[in-house]
């Protein structure tokens, strides 16, 4: 598992591209949920 | 079909959601797929160990970047030539995920850089003409953003979206028509320089970051179909 975390030595890279993508989408989602419950309440 | 049904905001607003849901769980599927061929089937690069791995988040985002831009200036034309409302909502729904995309693709890409190249960042074709993109999808969304008649909005916004399609093939090309640190298309029409296995796994997370796309893209203009109905 270490071994698979460190990526070879490049886990910073690796991990740092994987995660900073899953955050984006995970906001995009979040802001998304977050709008179209305000759409809903004020319809 | 009946294309001109679907195009009003009304009739489309129940199937969009429809497809939304079906669109996240198909990227769910296929992003854990792509990712368990990627880590899990997939074996370390010879030359690059396993740097190599970026590839996997990073081709699909950089393609569908560009792609984003496309069907968002082909919906801005539509509005224009046909004055339909719904083709300039779908360009206002694309652009944030596009630049998402972008964003990705460059931030990926600069991880990629520094064990390959020696450097996050140089200013070269490629990667400058992506930067440039990342700026014409902010410069789409603020030029929309500070025009309050929706429909002049579009309008505005679909004049830059086409002036800036230029850039699609600039970016496209860039690899071959100048110098440049990056590396050439090892996938094009012809066929692709990659393993089967890596290649595999990059298109498998193209079409999980595909269906994503289609299932923010809808579950946003929804948003902006509520919205610009509410507010007339």
């Amino acid at each position: 598992m270490a071994e698979f975390l460190s990526m070879g030595g490049y886990g910073w890279y690796v991990w740092g591209s994987y995660g900073v993508a899953f955050l984006a989408f995970s906001i995009e989602i979040v802001s998304l949920r977050i709008r179209s419950k305000r759409d809903e309440t004020q319809a | 079909m009946k294309w001109f049904w679907y195009a009003s905001p009304q009739t489309f607003y129940p199937l969009a959601g429809k497809i939304a849901r079906a669109a996240f769980l198909v990227a769910g599927v296929l992003a854990a797929a792509g990712l368990y061929i990627g880590f899990g089937v997939a074996p370390t690069d010879a030359q690059q160990g396993e740097a190599y791995r970026i590839i996997y988040i990073h081709v699909p985002a950089a393609w569908m970047s560009m792609l984003i831009y496309v069907v968002m200036a082909f919906w801005a034309a539509m509005g224009l030539a046909f004055n339909t409302r719904l083709s300039g909502m779908m360009a206002q729904a694309l652009a944030p995920t596009g630049a998402l995309f972008t964003f990705i693709a460059l931030w990926s890409g600069a991880l990629w850089g520094k064990p390959t190249w020696g450097t996050y960042w140089v200013w070269d074709a490629r990667l400058t003409s992506e930067l440039i993109l990342l700026f014409l999808y902010f410069g789409f969304m603020a030029l929309q953003a500070s025009i309050d008649d929706p429909r002049r909005a579009d309008r505005a916004g679909a004049v830059l979206a086409l002036v800036g399609v230029v850039n699609i093939p600039i970016i496209y090309y860039s690899v071959q028509w100048w110098n440049t640190l990056h590396q050439g298309a090892s996938v094009n029409v012809k066929g692709s320089s990659m393993a089967p296995v890596m290649l595999a796994g990059m298109l498998v997370m193209t079409f999980a970051c595909w269906a994503y796309a289609i299932g923010a893209s809808l579950v946003r203009v929804r948003c902006i179909i509520r919205e610009r109905e509410r507010n007339g």
